[in-house]
C-alpha cells in the first residue's frame, strides 16, 4: 500500500497533475494543504487529472480530486479527470453531486457581545428561576393540602421507599463524618485552647458548633449531594422518556406520585440525620478529648449537661425540616426542568446540586441571626 | 466478476450461543454474510436481532461458538487489532445515536477525527459530503441533534456511520419510526449506496417494504438460530408456521403484492 501523492507538470496553459498510490482518506491529511495551494498556479491555466497510477480509491480521496476540478478558476471543458478505471469513474460521478460544503456549528458571533449577552442573560434567568422555584413550592403546598383532605391518596410505600434510599442508606456516611468532624473541631480546639490554659472549654466548643450547626449542615449537604441529585436525575430521567407526560396523560399528578413522596420522605428524615449527626460529632469530639487531653468521658458528659444550654440542640433540629424541603423542592424541580438531551441532564443535576447547597446555607445564615434577635 | 464478488464471504457466525443469565438468546446460531450483499434479518420481537448484530460487532461476547468478521475472530484480538477492525465497519444504532452535545456535522466529523487524524479543513469537506450522500440538506449540518426529526436522526445516523468509508455497515431498524415517503426514499438511498460503495450492508429490520426493496438475500431468526436463509422467494417457499404466517399474513401480502406487480410492470416495460 503506497500512500497518496501527486507530481505537478505546467505547461504553458496547462497544469497536468498525475496522482499515484492509494487515495484514501487517512493518507490525504499530508497532501491535503498542497492541494489547496494549487490553485495559485491556477491563473489563465487548465487543470488535467490524471488517476491512471491511482491504486485505491475511496470517496474522501475521490472528493479531494474532484473539488479540485470544481473549484478550479477559469475552467472550460478542456479540465477533466483522466485515466479513470471504470470502478474509480463509477466512484467519482457518484460523489460529484455532494461536494457542497456545510456549516459545521451555529454560527458564533462577536464574543464580547455573547459574554454580555450572557451575563445579562443569567441574571434575568436568577430572576424568573426564583419565582419558577417559589410557584414550584406553592404547588408543593397546594398539592400536600389536597392529598391531605384525601389521606388515601398519599402513596405510603413510595414515601417508603425514599426514606429508605434517601434516609437510612445515608446514615453510615453522615455518621463517620459528623464523627471527624467533631474530631477534627477538638483537635483544634485543644491546640489553641492550651494556648490559654482553657482546653476545658473543648467541651463547649464541641458541644455548641455540633449541635447548633455542624451536625444538621452536614447531614444537609450531605444529603443534597446523595439524595437532591438523585431525585433531579430520576425525574429528569422521566421527563426525557416522556414518562411525565405519560403520568399526566393517565390522569395522573406528577407532583403527588413523584414530588410529594419525596418531600414528604426528606423532611421526615432529615431530623433524624440531624440527631444522628450531632450524636456522633459529639462522640468524635469526646473520644479526641479524652485520647488527646485527658478529659475522662464521665467529666466530658458531666460538662456538656451543666454548661451547654437544650436551647442548642433545639435550634440545630428545628432547621433540619427547613432545609430537607429546600433540598427536596430544589431537586424536583431541577428533575422537572429537564429537556431533551442527556446534556441538559447533566446540568440540572449539578444545578440542583449548587442551589439547593447555597439555599441551605442562606437559610442557615437567617436562622442564626433569628436566633440571635430572639436570644434563643 | 459478479459472482466471485458475491461468493467472498466477510462475516461468519458459527455455533454462536449467547445469553443474558440463565436467558438464552441464541443458540448453535449459524450464518454467513457475502461481500456486496444487503441481509436482512428479520424475526420476531425477543428473537434477538439486534443481540445478533452487537455481538457481531463485538459489544456482546458470546458465551459459545465463534464470530468471523473479515476473517479475524474479533474478540480474541488485542484492543489495538480491535480497533483496526473496527474502523473497517460503520453501526447506525436504532435511534441514530448521535452524540447529543455535537451538532450533525460535528457527529459526523468525530469519527474522522478520533481514527484519521486529519486537519479539520478536510474533515469538514469529507462530513459534509457524507451528509449530503445521507440525504441531509446542507443546513443540517450546523443543527444538533435535538432539532431535527426522526428521520433526520436516522440519516445522520447513517452519515456517520459512512464516516469512515465503511465496508460493512450494519443497521438497525433503519426504517422504523418514519413514515412510509421517508421509509421509501430511506430504502433508495441504502440500495443506491450499497452499488456505489461497494457496501455490504447488514440490516436488522421488521420492516416487509424494506426487505422487498432492498435485501439480497433475508435470515429468519426463530426459535434461536436462523431458520432460513436465501433470496426472499426462496425464504418464502419455507413451511415454517412463523415464516408463513410472516409472509402470508396481510401485510405480508400487501407488500408482496405490491412487489409482484411493481416486477410485472417492470418486465412489461423492459
Amino acid at each position: 500500500m503506497q500512500p497518496a501523492a501527486f507530481t505537478v507538470d505546467i505547461h504553458e496553459g496547462l497544469l497536468r497533475l498525475v496522482a499515484t498510490g492509494d487515495w484514501l482518506a487517512r493518507h490525504l491529511g499530508r497532501i491535503d494543504g498542497d492541494l489547496r495551494t494549487l490553485e495559485d498556479d491556477a491563473v489563465g491555466r487548465e487543470l488535467i487529472i490524471d488517476v491512471s497510477e491511482v491504486g485505491r480509491l475511496d470517496t474522501a480521496g475521490a472528493m479531494v480530486l474532484e473539488r479540485l476540478l470544481q473549484s478550479w478558476p477559469d475552467r472550460t471543458e478542456v479540465s477533466r479527470i483522466v485515466g479513470a478505471t471504470t470502478a474509480h469513474q463509477q466512484l467519482l460521478d457518484n460523489i460529484r453531486p455532494h461536494l457542497a460544503p456545510c456549516e459545521i456549528e451555529p454560527a458564533s458571533r462577536n464574543a464580547f457581545l455573547m459574554m454580555t449577552n450572557r451575563l445579562g442573560r443569567s441574571i434575568a434567568e436568577s430572576y424568573y428561576v426564583a419565582l419558577e422555584i417559589l410557584n414550584f413550592v406553592g404547588l408543593t403546598l397546594v398539592t400536600l393540602w389536597r392529598v391531605m383532605l384525601q389521606p388515601r391518596r398519599l402513596r405510603v410505600t413510595s414515601i417508603f421507599y425514599h426514606l429508605e434510599e434517601a434516609g437510612l442508606n445515608a446514615v453510615p456516611i453522615v455518621g463517620l463524618m459528623s464523627f471527624l468532624i467533631g474530631a477534627v473541631v477538638a483537635f483544634m480546639g485543644a491546640k489553641i485552647l492550651r494556648l490559654f490554659n482553657a482546653e476545658v472549654f473543648t467541651v463547649e466548643l464541641v458541644g455548641i458548633s455540633v449541635l447548633r450547626e455542624f451536625g444538621v449542615l452536614l447531614a444537609a449537604i450531605l444529603v443534597a449531594g446523595r439524595s437532591g441529585s438523585a431525585f433531579t436525575a430520576a425525574i429528569g430521567t422521566m421527563k426525557i422518556r416522556e414518562e411525565i407526560d405519560a403520568l399526566r396523560a393517565l390522569g395522573l399528578d406528577p407532583m403527588e406520585v413523584l414530588v410529594l413522596p419525596r418531600v414528604i420522605a426528606l423532611v421526615v428524615l432529615m431530623p433524624v440525620l440531624a440527631f444522628l449527626a450531632a450524636l456522633l460529632g459529639i462522640i468524635g469530639g469526646g473520644l479526641v478529648a479524652w485520647t488527646a487531653m485527658e478529659i475522662s468521658p464521665a467529666f466530658f458528659i458531666g460538662r456538656l449537661q451543666d454548661t451547654i444550654a437544650m436551647s442548642n440542640f433545639w435550634v440545630g433540629l428545628i432547621k433540619a425540616p427547613f432545609f430537607a424541603f429546600v433540598i427536596a423542592i430544589v431537586g424536583c424541580f431541577q428533575g422537572m426542568e429537564v429537556a431533551g438531551s442527556s446534556e441538559s441532564l447533566g446540568q440540572r443535576t449539578t444545578l440542583s446540586v449548587v442551589q439547593s447547597l447555597f439555599l441551605v446555607i442562606v437559610l442557615d445564615a437567617f436562622f442564626a441571626m433569628f436566633f440571635l434577635e430572639i436570644d434563643y | 466478476m459478479a459472482t466471485k464478488a458475491a461468493s467472498e464471504t466477510v462475516i461468519e457466525v458459527e455455533g454462536l450461543r449467547t445469553q443474558f443469565g440463565d436467558n438464552v438468546i441464541h443458540d448453535n446460531l449459524d450464518l454467513v454474510v457475502r461481500r456486496n450483499e444487503i441481509l436482512g434479518v428479520v424475526g420476531g420481537s425477543g428473537t434477538g436481532k439486534s443481540v445478533l448484530m452487537r455481538a457481531i460487532i463485538g459489544l456482546k461476547p458470546p458465551s459459545a461458538g465463534t464470530i468471523r468478521i473479515f476473517g479475524e475472530n474479533f474478540y480474541e484480538k488485542s484492543p489495538q487489532e480491535q480497533i483496526e477492525i473496527e474502523r473497517r465497519w460503520g453501526v447506525m444504532f436504532q435511534g441514530g445515536a448521535l452524540f447529543s452535545s455535537l451538532t450533525v456535522a460535528q457527529n459526523v466529523m468525530a469519527p474522522i477525527h478520533e481514527h484519521l487524524r486529519l486537519p479539520k479543513e478536510l474533515a469538514a469537506d469529507i462530513a459534509a459530503m457524507k451528509i449530503s450522500m445521507s440525504g441531509l440538506p446542507a443546513d443540517a449540518g450546523a443543527k444538533y441533534p435535538s432539532e431535527l426529526s426522526g428521520g433526520m436522526n436516522k440519516r445522520a445516523g447513517l452519515a456517520r456511520a459512512l464516516a469512515l468509508d465503511p465496508e460493512i455497515v450494519f443497521l438497525d431498524e433503519p426504517t422504523a419510526g418514519l413514515d412510509p415517503i421517508g421509509a421509501e426514499k430511506f430504502d433508495r438511498l441504502i440500495v443506491s449506496l450499497k452499488k456505489s460503495l461497494g457496501l455490504t450492508v447488514f440490516m436488522v429490520t421488521h420492516d416487509l417494504d424494506t426487505l422487498h426493496a432492498t435485501c439480497d438475500r433475508v435470515a429468519v431468526l426463530a426459535e434461536k438460530r436462523v431458520i432460513a436463509i436465501g433470496s426472499l422467494d426462496d425464504v418464502r417457499r419455507s413451511d415454517h408456521p412463523w415464516i408463513e404466517e410472516y409472509f402470508s399474513g396481510p401485510r405480508g401480502r400487501a407488500a408482496l403484492g405490491a412487489k409482484e406487480r411493481d416486477g410485472m410492470r417492470g418486465a412489461e416495460t423492459a
